[in-house]
Order: C-alpha cells, then sequence, then structure tokens
C-alpha cells in the first residue's frame, strides 16, 4: 500500500499522489515551517561586526536579566497573561450566557441577533481600535455624554490614556470584537444536545437556571476547552489592535505592552533604539513555546479530563 | 414539550438581554458610520443624532478621496485575498483529496504536518518569512503576500476539506475509474463540484483574516504601490488624527465593503460554523 516501494512491480509509483500533495506542502513548508525554523534558530545567534556566531542562550539571558530588556519583557509577558485573563473571564460566560438564550426554542428574531451580534468580529482592528479609540476620547465625549445619561458621568475617565486602566479598557474592546466566536461555538454545541436528554430532564423536575446548570454546561465543557485554547493562541500572538489604538510603543508608559508588540519594536526599532532582528527571533521563540506549552498543555492534560458524551 | 418552556416574562428577558447586547455590539459602527456624513461642528455638538439637512456635509470624503489613494488600495487588498483564496482552494483541495482519497506510507504524517498551521501562528516566523523574502527579491510585492497567507490558510482548508472528502462515495469514483478517467478527471470533474459548499466555508474563514490583517503588508508590503486597504486605512488615519471627518469618513470606507460580504456571505459561514467546521 505504498506508494514508493520500488520492488513491488505490480504497483507502479503513483505519481498522482505527488502531484496532488506538492504545492500545498511546497508553499506550506517554505513560508511557515523553514521559516518559523530560521527564526527559533536565529534566536541563539548574535551579530557582531556585521558577522553572526552561535551566542548559545545569550539572547535569552539577555532578555529575562539585562537591566535594558528584562523590564520591558516582563512587563509584556505579565500584560499578555492578564490581557488573556480578561478575556477568558468575560467573553466565555457572556458568550455562554447569549448562546443559551439564543437557543431558547422557537425565539423570534433569532437570526438577526446572531447576525448582528456577529458583526464586529469581520471588522478589522484598525476599525474596531480607531472607532473605540474615537468613542472613549473625552475630546468627542460620546462617552461621557452615554454615561451621563445613565447617570453614572462620574464613572468617566480617559481610560485609554491612564496606564491603570488603558490595558483592562483594550482587553474589553477586543471582548467586544470576539466574542462572536465562542457565541457561535456554544450555540453549535447546545443545539447539538439530543431532545431525548432535556426531555428526560424534564421529567426528572429539570427545568430552566437548573436544566442549563447541571444538564447542559456539562455537556458543553469540551467546546469551552477549544474556545479557552483557541482565545490563548490569539491572545499570545495578538497585536494589531494594540498597535492600531495606543502605536508600537504600547503607551501609556508601556502599560498595555504586549508580546506582539514588543517584538515589533525589538525587530524594527523605534525611535532611537536600532532594530535587532537577534533579539526579535528569541521573543519569538518565547511566544512560540508559550504558545506549544498551552496547546500541549489543552491536548494532553486537558482535553483528557474532560468528559465526553457520546449521543 | 417545549411549548411548556417558553413563558412569556421570559421570553420578554430574553428579547431584553438580546436587544442590549445586540445595540453593544452595533452601536459603534453606527455612531462612525452617522458621523462620517456630518459637518465638523456637528460631529462634536451633537454625535448621537442622525445626519439632517443642515448638519450633512461629505467633507470627509472628499477628503480621503482626494488624499489617499483608496481607489488603489482596494484593489491590491482585492489580488491579495483573490489570490491568496484561490491558492488555498484549490492547492488545499488537492491535498485534502490526496489525503482522503490514497492510502500510503506517509498518509497520517502528513496530515499532522499539515495540521501544525493549525494551532502555531504563522506570524511567529516572520523573522525568517521576512530574510526569506528579502533574498527572492519579493518585498513589496503582492506576490509576496499572496504567499504567506496561503501558507496560513493551508492546514485549516486542508483539514476541513479532507473531513470533507472522506463522505464523497467511493461508488461514484470507482464508477468513473472504470470508465477510463485518470485520477485528475476524478478531483476535478467528479469531487471538487460536491464539495463545493465546503469550500464556500473554507472560503468565508480564510478570506477575512487576510482582508483584515495589518501586520504583513505592514512588515512585507508597506510600499504605496502594495499597500491593502487595512494598511492603507491605518497609515491614513494615523496621518489626520486631528480632521475628525476625514477619519470617519475614512473608518467608514473600510467598514462597508466588510459588511457588505458579510451580509452576502453570513448564511455560510454561520452555517460552517454551526455545523462543527471549525471544532
Amino acid at each position: 500500500m505504498s506508494s514508493v516501494e520500488l520492488d513491488a512491480p505490480r504497483r507502479p509509483v503513483r505519481w498522482h499522489i505527488a502531484v496532488f500533495l506538492a504545492p500545498a506542502v511546497i508553499v506550506y513548508s517554505l513560508i511557515m515551517i523553514v521559516p518559523l525554523f530560521e527564526t527559533l534558530r536565529s534566536s541563539f545567534y548574535r551579530v557582531a561586526e556585521n558577522q553572526a556566531y552561535f551566542a548559545g542562550l545569550e539572547n535569552f539571558k539577555t532578555l529575562f536579566l539585562d537591566d535594558r530588556w528584562a523590564p520591558q519583557f516582563w512587563n509584556a509577558l505579565w500584560n499578555n497573561f492578564y490581557f488573556f485573563l480578561i478575556h477568558m473571564v468575560v467573553q466565555n460566560p457572556i458568550g455562554i450566557a447569549l448562546a443559551a438564550i439564543l437557543s431558547i426554542p422557537r425565539l423570534p428574531g433569532r437570526t438577526f441577533y446572531r447576525t448582528a451580534i456577529f458583526v464586529p468580529t469581520m471588522l478589522s482592528f484598525v476599525i474596531v481600535g480607531f472607532g473605540w479609540k474615537l468613542i472613549l476620547s473625552p475630546l468627542w465625549g460620546v462617552a461621557p455624554s452615554l454615561l451621563d445619561a445613565v447617570g453614572l458621568k462620574f464613572l468617566f475617565a480617559p481610560y485609554l490614556g491612564k496606564p491603570e486602566t488603558a490595558l483592562t479598557t483594550l482587553a474589553l474592546i477586543s471582548v467586544w470584537q470576539y466574542i462572536g466566536i465562542p457565541m457561535m461555538l456554544i450555540y453549535a454545541a447546545l443545539l447539538s444536545i439530543p431532545d431525548e436528554i432535556i426531555e428526560a430532564a424534564e421529567i426528572d423536575g429539570v427545568t430552566g437556571t437548573a436544566q442549563f446548570f447541571k444538564i447542559k454546561l456539562p455537556l458543553l465543557w469540551p467546546t469551552i476547552g477549544i474556545i479557552s485554547i483557541l482565545t490563548f493562541v490569539g491572545n499570545f500572538n495578538a497585536f494589531d489592535l494594540i498597535y492600531v489604538a495606543q502605536g508600537a510603543l504600547a503607551g501609556p508608559n508601556f502599560s498595555t505592552d504586549i508580546l506582539g508588540t514588543l517584538l515589533y519594536r525589538t525587530f524594527f526599532g523605534f525611535q532611537l533604539q536600532l532594530g535587532d532582528p537577534n533579539m526579535g527571533a528569541a521573543i519569538a521563540a518565547i511566544m512560540f513555546l508559550i504558545i506549544l506549552a498551552g496547546v500541549a498543555l489543552y491536548l494532553f492534560v486537558i482535553q483528557r479530563k474532560i468528559t465526553r458524551y457520546q449521543f | 414539550m417545549s411549548r411548556a418552556r417558553t413563558s412569556l416574562p421570559r421570553t420578554i428577558a430574553a428579547h431584553g438581554i438580546l436587544i442590549t447586547y445586540t445595540i453593544i455590539a452595533l452601536f459603534p459602527v453606527i455612531l462612525i458610520v452617522m458621523n462620517s456624513f456630518k459637518s465638523r461642528k456637528a460631529i462634536f455638538a451633537s454625535p448621537l443624532t442622525l445626519p439632517g439637512p443642515e448638519t450633512y456635509d461629505p467633507i470627509g470624503y472628499t477628503t480621503v478621496l482626494g488624499q489617499g489613494d483608496f481607489t488603489g488600495y482596494f484593489i491590491n487588498s482585492l489580488i491579495v485575498t483573490c489570490g491568496s483564496l484561490a491558492g488555498v482552494l484549490l492547492f488545499g483541495a488537492m491535498a485534502a483529496f490526496a489525503l482522503s482519497e490514497y492510502r500510503f506510507r506517509m498518509n497520517t504524517l502528513t496530515g499532522l504536518y499539515l495540521a501544525l498551521g493549525i494551532m502555531i501562528p504563522i506570524r511567529l516566523g516572520t523573522i525568517g518569512i521576512l530574510k526569506f523574502m528579502v533574498g527572492a527579491n519579493l518585498v513589496n510585492t503582492h506576490l509576496a503576500l499572496i504567499l504567506v497567507y496561503t501558507a496560513q490558510g493551508l492546514p485549516l482548508a486542508v483539514f476541513i476539506l479532507s473531513e470533507f472528502m472522506r463522505t464523497v462515495s467511493d461508488d461514484l469514483k470507482n464508477a468513473g475509474r472504470i470508465d477510463g478517467l485518470s485520477e485528475y478527471r476524478i478531483f476535478f470533474r467528479l469531487v471538487l463540484p460536491l464539495v463545493r459548499p465546503a469550500m464556500a466555508t473554507v472560503a468565508v474563514f480564510t478570506m477575512i483574516p487576510i482582508w483584515n490583517d495589518l501586520w504583513f503588508p505592514l512588515i512585507l508590503a508597506p510600499a504605496e504601490s502594495t499597500k491593502t486597504v487595512t494598511l492603507g486605512a491605518q497609515v491614513f488615519i494615523g496621518q489626520f488624527v486631528t480632521n475628525w471627518n476625514a477619519v470617519l469618513a475614512a473608518l467608514s470606507l473600510a467598514i462597508v465593503p466588510v459588511l457588505v460580504l458579510y451580509l452576502i456571505f453570513s448564511k455560510s459561514l454561520i452555517r460552517g460554523i454551526t455545523s462543527g467546521a471549525v471544532k
């Protein structure tokens, strides 16, 4: 059953398999896999006097410990975890709640709601970032006057301009944009729960909220697991929203700096600092390891612990 | 049985919550588009009202269309998106067919190799990609972006399409073989037309992130002649920060094509998600 067994004369080499596979494998290897390894490799090198030399873990040591790099790196790493945490805490519960409401049988207007809530997910970060920047801007005054209308004007502050609130605000904007994805996936999972299970629960007198938490939620854990790992990968790879809203310097005072923006600044340089491809590669390598660890944790631990029910 | 569960107060509460969230989701979009048609004074004096005859002013749009080459950016985005889409769909379907149709020694391994890219973002290899593009003299060309986005889209496309191709009946393909069709003809004439719905799903999933991407245009093709709409809007808005009319108009111009595409494809997109294509 092999295409390349030359010693089996009755089965000629099936060239068509190679022809079908070649374009995808070549483009994918050349543009994705090889550059990824090239990036990982160059994180172990340094350049001195136009000559690259093998430096072992020196770049990583600089990144973790050096006074010029370490504070920025740990700040970006911590901010990135915080960014992810806000997504998990806000996005998943709201997404689940919206999906649960949408899946109420014979709810009129369901398609409309579904389509409308998914609109922000389709927009680019440029629109989302600048749009919210304008809305939250004290200059325009839309946000303060809206808060005033509900009697909460005292709550207004230039959220994106204050180091204490900027990152949380950006994370919430990102949640606003992406809430459609968890909502849809959970909605699909809810629809696939067979009627017999719901009927059985009703016969046992489990209805309404209790039914949701006792019957449906346990069936949703695998989907919530997938959403979590998608969010994790997306967040540790994020860049656009922060770049658009706060610039490459991730202001104010680096309070919104995450690994993606740090990578960009390090690689291309900014203002007085020159770009450093090798340090950039080291940051990319760290991001790769974090994402790999997250995916492995999900595949080998979380996914195995979650009980799956076959219908 | 479900009638017992839908009481009136609960339905009202459900609608209340959904309407509230719909407003949260749509309000910023509507606000931007609405104000882009107003005069500068009206934008600040009454941001929450619709543009009327007194406040209507297309100055923002004339600035945008006069200053930035948005038609050019738009064409660039179209070239890049369509080119990548063609690459992803054709190469992805071919590889998916090979993986789902034939049994050969490296089958599982090739499948796993291609699936790696679903979880590992291509951005992490940016530094290597840039080196490659500089070496191949492809910086500031459409082809650089098309290649990157093709590689980015392939893993998910192969994954979804091979699941679908497994459902195509073997009898049909074997009948084709008996009639003397080559394997290529079986793929292009018999299998491809049958997986068209899945191709539509893959197309929508692939298209949106490409159209909206900022990272690769910024790094690989920032030249004026290859700027995409997303990058063009970003640069333009950065230059015109204080010209609110122009900024709002540029944002609206960037929103509209995506919104139109979304409304056209929303059915197949939502069907794709809810049928478990991305699980």
